[in-house]
C-alpha cells in the first residue's frame, strides 16, 4: 500500500505501486489540470509538486509525475494545480493572466506549479530561480516573454519576504491556500502510522527519469524494487579528502551541497547545462551511471574524477573504479540483484583543476551531442603533474580517455602540447553518425571541448588560438 | 478595448477543458493505430491474430470495415483512411486497434504481424521530381521576362537554398472522443483547427449524410496548422469503430505516435538565380521550389501556391520566374504550419540578397532598403501593392539605433577572437486571405437572451490565438455592453456549419466580421424597439455603456429593459451572420489576380552572439516593427508576434526533423526533437507597434497577426551566418537551414586557415 497525501486528501491505494503518478492523478483521482504532453520528462505540462518530511522539516520540489512511479510518493505530499487553486486566481495565476502569459493554456498549469515551487523554496528568492524553476517547462505558444514578465512579477513580490517562513509568505500572499501550514504535521503522523512498504521485485527503480523513458508501457506492470527513498543510500559526506555519496543521491542534492558548491566554484554552470530542475530533482547519480548513456552528464563528470564505486548484493559487497563498469553499448560489470551502494572519489584541492564542457543542440533541458570533463593535479602553476579526462557521445561507453591522461603526466601546458593532446584524444574515440550530430561534427567538437577545458583553466597563459583548427 | 485572454481564469488554474480532460462515458473504449513499419512497398500479409486474441481486445479494424469511402484526401482524393494494399510512408495507418484500455489497445499494436514488399524509398524531393513524382502539375509565376531581363544585369548570382521541416509540437497531441447518437448519427469531440473538414471526411467514410455528423471541438492545446488537416484522421478513426461498435471511442495520441504518424512544415530544396543592376536594384529573379510533400497531397498544393505569392517577400522586382514542384516522396503527407509555404519562400530570395551582398562586398541590408516593395508596385500575382514596407524599415532603423548597433558589433567583433556577433535585417510582407478564394467566408449566430446575457458562436476554433477572446470583444463593442455579458460557445458543426478551418491568420477578420454583422443586425432591431418605446427617431437612438440614449442623452432604458421588452414584444433577438471577403479574386490558368484582403508588413532587426570555440549561440536581441494596422487588442497581439517569432527562431536554429534514408523519423520524441526553452529566446524582445492607416478589410482594421511574425525568425539564420562569417569569412557555409549548432561549428572551421 502506497500512503501520502494528494493536495488536501489522505490517499491509501494499492494501485500498482510502479503506475506512474501522472496516470494516478488523471485517471484514477480525475484531476486533469495535470497535463499530458510528452511522457518522458521533457516539456514539463505533467509538473507537480512533491513535499516530503527532511529532518522533520517539510520541503517541496518540483517533479514530472509522467516519470515519476507511486511508490516514490511514500509519506510525502502531492501538489496538483487543483491544490494550489484558491477562490479566485492565486498571486502566481493572476500574473500569467495578466502579462497574457497563457495562449492554448495546455503547458500553463505546468508553469504555474512550477512557479509556486520556487515560491514555496527555502532559498533566498531572485528572478533567475523564477526562471529557472521554470526551465523544465516547455511553451510552444508564448515564446516565453510574457512568461519572464510574469516571474518578474512574483519574484517582486517574493523579495518582501525576508525572514518569514515560505509556507507562511506564500499563503499571506495568496500564493497557495491555508491548508499548507497543517502539512508538515499531518505527513509526520502519517509516517508514524503508515505500514512501510517491503519492495521485493527484481527490478530497481531509483528516480525513473531513464527507465519510465525507455519502458514506459511494460515497467508499470512489474515487480518493482524502489531505491529512491532509502535512506541508506543517501547523503554525502566528506571524510578526509574523500567524498562519499550514496547512490540515490540526486542531482538536486549535489547542486545544493556545501560539499561541492566549497570544491567546485562553477558547480551551479556545470548544473544548469543538466536536464531541468524537475529532472535534477527526481535523478539518482547511480541511475545515471547504471543507464550507461554513453553520453550520461554525470557519469562523465566523476569519471574525470576517477570515481570508484562500491556495490552491493545482499552480503557480498565490492568496490570498482566508474571507468571499469563500462564494458560496452550498455554492458556493465554489474551482476544481476547487484545494485551500487556508494559513490566515492577524491575532492579536487586548492590547486587542482576541474572544469566540465557540455554542447547539445539546445544549450539547456538537452542530451550532449559530445560532453567532456577534466581534472587536472597540477606540479606548479602551468605543469600537469596527473590528469584525469573523460568524454561522452564519441563511442559505446562514457569514455575515460586513458591514453591521453596518461599522456598529460608531467607535461608543461602550452598551444602545441593542446594539438598533440587532441591528436590523441582523436585516436581513442569512435564517434557515429546520429540525430546528435554526424561523426565529423562530434570529433571536430570533442577537440574544441578539450581546447576550451585548457582556455577555461589557463586565463593567464595565450592559448587563444589554439581554437583554430 | 484590450482584455485578457478570457480563458485565462480556467487556464492558469487547470480548469480549461481538452479533449482528453472531458469525463468519459461507461463502457467507453480505446483506439490505437498500426502503423506501416516500411515507408514504401506492398502488404503480401497482416497477422491480426495474436493481437485479437488478447483480452480486452474489442476489434481491429483495417480497410475492409470501412462502410463508406476510404478517402480522407484533403485537396486531392489520394490519402485513404486505412492502406489498403500499398503504404507508401513509415506509420501510414494500416489498423486501427480497439480495446477496453489505451494500454491494452498499444500492447496489441505490438503483436500486429505485417510482411510487407518492400518497393523503393525516396525521401529526397529532387529525387522525386526527377522521377516525375508529382503530387500535383507544376505551378509557374511570371512577371516581365527574366531570361531577357538577366542578360542587361550587371551582377547574376546562383545558388541552391534549403529549409528542413518543422514539427508542430502543440503540447496536446492529436486526439478524438466518438460518441455513438440515435438514428445513425454521430457526435465527435475533435482536437481539430477544421470541424467541417473532420464533419465532411468522416460523413464520406461512414456513407452517411454530413447532417448526421456533430463536430463539436472547445478549445486545442496549440494547433499551428498541424491540426488543419491532420486532425481528420484521428477523428474518423474514433468514429468508424464507435458506429460499428455502437460504443463511445476515444484516441489520444502518444507523443511519439503523434510524430511518428502526422506530417510536418514541407521541407524545400530550391534553386535561385538573382540579377541586379549597378544601383543593387534587384532586376530580375528566378526560383525553382522542389518541395517535400510526403506521400500524400494533404494541403502541400496550397502551401506550395503560398511560397509562389510570397517567393519575393518584401521586395518589388520587376523580372520574375518562380516554378515550383509538389514532390510525392516516402514520408508522412506535410501539411499547414504557421506561415504556409510563404516562409519557405521567403527564406530563398534572403539567400539570395545575402549570397549577392556577400559576393558584391555591400551589406545585405542596402540590398534589401533598396529594394522595398513602394505602394503601386506590382507582385508576380499581379496584385498592387498598399505598402507599409519602407515604414516599418525606417522606424525600425530609426527607432533602434541601428547605425550604433552595426558600430558596436564592428568594434566587438575587432576585440575578440573567442566570440563573434551578428547582426541582420529581416523585412516581412505577408498576404492575409486564404488562397483559395471559396474559403474566404465565415457565418456567426449570435443570441440575445431575455436577461440580456449574450451567446456567440462562430466557425472560429480557439487554439491559444485569443480568437475567441477576440469575437467577444466584438459583440461587447458592437452592443456596447460589459465583455462580461457574453459567452463564447464552443465550435460545432450543428451550430455553424460550412466553416473554413481556423487558419491563414484570416480566423478573426472572417469570424469577426459575421459576429459585426449579426450583431449590427439585432442591435437594429433593438433601436427600432427603443424608438418605439420611447417615441423618438430611430437615428435618435444609441446604445451606449448598457444604456440607450436618445440624442446623446440617458434616456432611463437599460440594456437589460430594452431586451426584456423586447423580446415581450416578439422582437428576434438572434441572428446569423454570414460574411464574404469583398474584392478578392484569383485566376489560376494565368496565376493573376488580387488574392489578398490585405498584406501585412513589418521589419526585425536581429543581434546574436557565437562561441567560435564551441559553435554554440545566443540570441542577444530582436527589435521589431510591426504593422497592426490599429490593433484590437496589445495585450494578444503582443503574444503572438513574441510566440510567431520564438516558433520561426526555432525553425531556423535547434529545430532538426531527422528521417533516415529509410524513411524512419529519428528526431522522433521531444528528447531528440528540440524546441526552443525559456533559455533559448531573445534576451531582448522589443516591438514596436506602428500604426498604419491606409484602409484594409480587417476586424476593426486590427490586422491579422498570427502568421506573419513566424517570419522575423528567418532573420536569426542570416544574423548567426553572419557572425560566422566574421569569424571565418572564408567560410564555405552554405544556405542551408536550421542552423544548429553544428552548422555552426562547421561553419566556423570550413577551410579556416590557421592563423
Amino acid at each position: 500500500m502506497v500512503q501520502f497525501i494528494l493536495n488536501e486528501q489522505e490517499i491509501k491505494t494499492n494501485v500498482s505501486p510502479g503506475l506512474t503518478m501522472l496516470d494516478f492523478i488523471r485517471y484514477n483521482r480525475h484531476l486533469t489540470g495535470t497535463k499530458i504532453g510528452c511522457r518522458e520528462g521533457d516539456c514539463g505540462a505533467c509538473t507537480i509538486l512533491v513535499g516530503e518530511l527532511k529532518n522533520g522539516r517539510l520541503s517541496y520540489s518540483s517533479a514530472t509525475s509522467c516519470l515519476m512511479p507511486i511508490a516514490n510518493a511514500h509519506g510525502k505530499h502531492i501538489v496538483t494545480i487543483e491544490g494550489i487553486n484558491l477562490d479566485t486566481l492565486n498571486a502566481v495565476q493572476q500574473a500569467f493572466a495578466e502579462e497574457g502569459a497563457t495562449q492554448c493554456g495546455f503547458c500553463t498549469p505546468g508553469f504555474i506549479v512550477s512557479l509556486t515551487g520556487f515560491c514555496i523554496n527555502e532559498a533566498t528568492p531572485s528572478y533567475d530561480k523564477a526562471i529557472d524553476a521554470m526551465n523544465g517547462n516547455i511553451c510552444r505558444c508564448t515564446g516565453y516573454k510574457s512568461i519572464e514578465r510574469a516571474a518578474a512579477t512574483v519574484s517582486n513580490t517574493m523579495q518582501q519576504r525576508n525572514g518569514t517562513s515560505a509556507l507562511q509568505f506564500a499563503v499571506d500572499n495568496r500564493m497557495i491556500p491555508a491548508y499548507f501550514l497543517g502539512i508538515e504535521s499531518r505527513l509526520a503522523a502519517l509516517l508514524n502510522n503508515a505500514v512501510k512498504q517491503e519492495a521485493t521485485g527484481k527490478k530497481y527503480v531509483g528516480g525513473g527519469t531513464d527507465l519510465y523513458v525507455q519502458q514506459h508501457d511494460t515497467i508499470v506492470d512489474e515487480p518493482l524494487n524502489f531505491l529512491y527513498d532509502k535512506s541508506e543510500l543517501k547523503g554525502i559526506s566528506r571524510h578526509g579528502n574523500t567524498c562519499v555519496m550514496g547512490s540515490a543521491t540526486t542531482v538536486t542534492d549535489i547542486a545544493e551541497s556545501k560539499i561541492f558548491k566549497d570544491h567546485f566554484k562553477e558547480l551551479p554552470a556545470y548544473i544548469k547545462l543538466v536536464s531541468s530542475t524537475q529532472i535534477r530533482n527526481m535523478a539518482t547519480i547511480a541511475g545515471n551511471f547504471t543507464n550507461a548513456s554513453p553520453i550520461g552528464d554525470f557519469t562523465i563528470f566523476f569519471l574525470a574524477l576517477d570515481a570508484r564505486i562500491s556495490m552491493v548484493n545482499g552480503e557480498t559487497k565490492r568496490e570498482i573504479f566508474l571507468k571499469d563498469f563500462y564494458k560496452g553499448y550498455k554492458s556493465l560489470d554489474k551482476q544481476p540483484g547487484e545494485i551500487i551502494e556508494k559513490i566515492m572519489f577524491e575532492l579536487p584541492s586548492a590547486t587542482d583543476l576541474f572544469n566540465f564542457e557540455k554542447v547539445c543542440k539546445r544549450t539547456n533541458l538537452d542530451i550532449a551531442s559530445v560532453n567532456s570533463a577534466v581534472c587536472l593535479k597540477m606540479q606548479d602553476e602551468n605543469t600537469i603533474a596527473t590528469a584525469s579526462l573523460s568524454a561522452g557521445g564519441v563511442g559505446p561507453v562514457p569514455m575515460y580517455l586513458a591514453k591521453s591522461s596518461a599522456f598529460l603526466l608531467g607535461k608543461r601546458v602550452t598551444a602545441a602540447l593542446i594539438h598533440e593532446l587532441t591528436d590523441i584524444v582523436q585516436s581513442e574515440i569512435s564517434p557515429i553518425s546520429d540525430a546528435r550530430g554526424t561523426e565529423a561534427y562530434k570529433r571536430l567538437l570533442l577537440s574544441q571541448l578539450i581546447k576550451a577545458h585548457f582556455i577555461k583553466l589557463f586565463p593567464a597563459l595565450p592559448l587563444e588560438h589554439v581554437m583554430y583548427v | 478595448m484590450s482584455i485578457r485572454n478570457i480563458d485565462s481564469f480556467t487556464h492558469t488554474r487547470g480548469e480549461s477543458i481538452y479533449l482528453d480532460d472531458i469525463p468519459v462515458i461507461a463502457g467507453t473504449l480505446y483506439a490505437a493505430v498500426f502503423g506501416s513499419p516500411v515507408a514504401h512497398g506492398r502488404i503480401l500479409k497482416l497477422d491480426l491474430a495474436e493481437a485479437s486474441a488478447m483480452e480486452g481486445v474489442v476489434r481491429i479494424f483495417t480497410y475492409k470495415d470501412v462502410p463508406g469511402k476510404n478517402q480522407i484526401g484533403g485537396i486531392v482524393p489520394d490519402e485513404p483512411l486505412l492502406a489498403e494494399d500499398i503504404v507508401d510512408f513509415n506509420g501510414m495507418p494500416v489498423a486501427l486497434v480497439v480495446a477496453e484500455s489505451q494500454e491494452i489497445a498499444h500492447a496489441a499494436v505490438k503483436k500486429i504481424r505485417i510482411d510487407i514488399e518492400q518497393h523503393e524509398i525516396i525521401t529526397d524531393p529532387r529525387v522525386a521530381q526527377s522521377k516525375g513524382q508529382l503530387l500535383v502539375p507544376p505551378r509557374k509565376f511570371k512577371i516581365g521576362d527574366s531570361d531577357t531581363a538577366f542578360k542587361q544585369c550587371r551582377f547574376v548570382f546562383e545558388g541552391i537554398a534549403e529549409t528542413n521541416g518543422q514539427e508542430h509540437l502543440y503540447i496536446e497531441t492529436q486526439g478524438a472522443y466518438a460518441v455513438p447518437a440515435e438514428n445513425n448519427a454521430i457526435k465527435v469531440y475533435s482536437s481539430t483547427q477544421g470541424p467541417t473538414a473532420v464533419q465532411k471526411h468522416m460523413a464520406a467514410v461512414l456513407g452517411i449524410p454530413m447532417h448526421r455528423v456533430e463536430i463539436d471541438t472547445t478549445r486545442l492545446g496549440g494547433g499551428f496548422g498541424g491540426k488543419e488537416d491532420q486532425a481528420t484522421a484521428w477523428a474518423v478513426f474514433c468514429a468508424l469503430a464507435a458506429w460499428h461498435l455502437k460504443k463511445p471511442v476515444k484516441y489520444s495520441l502518444h507523443r511519439m505516435e503523434d510524430m511518428r504518424m502526422t506530417g510536418k512544415r514541407n521541407p524545400y530544396s530550391s534553386d535561385f538565380k538573382i540579377g541586379l543592376d549597378e544601383h543593387l536594384k534587384i532586376i530580375a529573379y528566378e526560383a525553382t521550389f522542389y518541395q517535400n510533400g510526403g506521400a500524400a497531397a494533404d494541403l502541400s498544393p496550397a502551401v506550395l501556391e503560398r511560397t509562389l505569392f510570397h517567393c519575393t517577400n518584401s521586395y518589388y522586382i520587376p523580372n520574375v520566374t518562380a516554378t515550383a514542384y509538389s514532390c510525392k516522396t516516402n514520408l508522412p503527407p506535410n501539411t499547414a504550419f504557421r506561415g504556409f509555404g510563404g516562409p519557405q519562400g521567403m527564406f530563398v530570395i534572403e539567400a539570395a540578397i545575402a549570397k549577392a551582398a556577400e559576393a558584391l562586398g555591400v551589406t545585405a541590408s542596402e540590398i534589401q532598403q533598396k529594394n522595398l516593395v513602394k505602394t503601386g508596385d506590382e507582385f508576380p500575382y499581379g496584385q498592387k501593392m498598399v505598402s507599409e514596407a519602407a515604414e516599418c524599415w525606417d522606424k525600425a532603423i530609426s527607432l533602434y539605433d541601428v547605425q550604433e548597433l552595426k558600430n558596436d558589433i564592428a568594434v566587438f567583433n575587432a576585440s575578440n577572437s573567442l566570440y563573434k556577433k551578428g547582426i541582420s535585417f529581416m523585412p516581412i510582407c505577408f498576404g492575409i486571405s486564404f488562397t483559395k478564394i471559396l474559403m474566404n467566408q465565415a457565418r456567426a449566430l449570435v443570441h440575445v437572451y431575455m436577461d440580456g446575457s449574450v451567446n456567440l458562436s462562430t466557425g472560429a476554433v480557439e487554439m491559444g490565438q485569443g480568437v475567441n477572446t477576440k469575437m467577444l470583444q466584438v459583440a461587447a463593442t458592437v452592443f456596447s455592453i460589459s465583455p462580461d455579458k457574453v459567452k463564447l460557445s464552443s465550435t460545432n458543426t450543428y451550430r455553424i456549419a460550412n466553416t473554413s478551418p481556423s487558419a491563414a491568420s484570416a480566423t478573426a477578420d472572417l469570424n469577426g466580421k459575421a459576429v459585426q454583422i449579426a450583431c449590427e443586425q439585432i442591435l437594429e432591431r433593438l433601436k427600432a424597439s427603443a424608438a418605439e418605446q420611447l417615441n423618438c427617431n430611430v437615428s435618435a437612438i444609441e446604445i451606449k455603456e448598457e444604456a440607450v440614449l436618445v440624442n446623446g442623452r440617458p434616456s432611463g432604458l437599460s440594456w437589460n429593459e430594452l431586451v426584456l421588452s423586447s423580446y415581450l414584444k416578439r422582437v428576434n433577438l438572434s441572428e446569423h451572420g454570414h460574411y464574404a471577403t469583398p474584392g478578392i479574386h484569383f485566376d489560376n490558368t494565368i496565376e493573376k489576380g488580387h488574392p489578398f484582403a490585405y498584406h501585412v508588413y513589418g521589419s526585425a532587426v536581429t543581434t546574436v552572439t557565437v562561441d567560435c570555440i564551441r559553435g554554440t549561440y545566443e540570441i542577444d536581441a530582436v527589435k521589431l516593427v510591426h504593422d497592426f494596422g490599429t490593433t484590437m487588442n496589445p495585450l494578444i497581439d503582443r503574444g503572438q508576434i513574441e510566440g510567431g517569432l520564438v516558433q520561426g527562431i526555432g525553425w531556423m536554429t535547434m529545430e532538426e526533423i531527422v528521417f533516415d534514408a529509410e524513411g524512419r523519423l529519428r528526431s522522433n520524441a521531444l528528447s531528440t526533437y528540440k524546441v526552443p526553452d525559456i533559455y533559448s529566446v531573445p534576451k531582448e524582445l522589443d516591438i514596436h507597434f506602428l500604426e498604419t492607416s491606409n484602409d484594409n478589410l480587417a476586424i476593426f482594421r486590427s490586422k491579422a497577426v498570427g502568421e506573419p511574425p513566424l517570419m522575423y525568425g528567418i532573420g536569426t539564420y542570416f544574423a548567426l551566418r553572419n557572425a560566422v562569417k566574421a569569424f571565418n569569412p572564408s567560410s564555405d557555409i552554405g544556405f542551408s537551414a536550421p542552423m544548429t549548432p553544428e552548422k555552426v561549428l562547421m561553419g566556423l572551421y570550413s577551410k579556416k586557415e590557421n592563423k
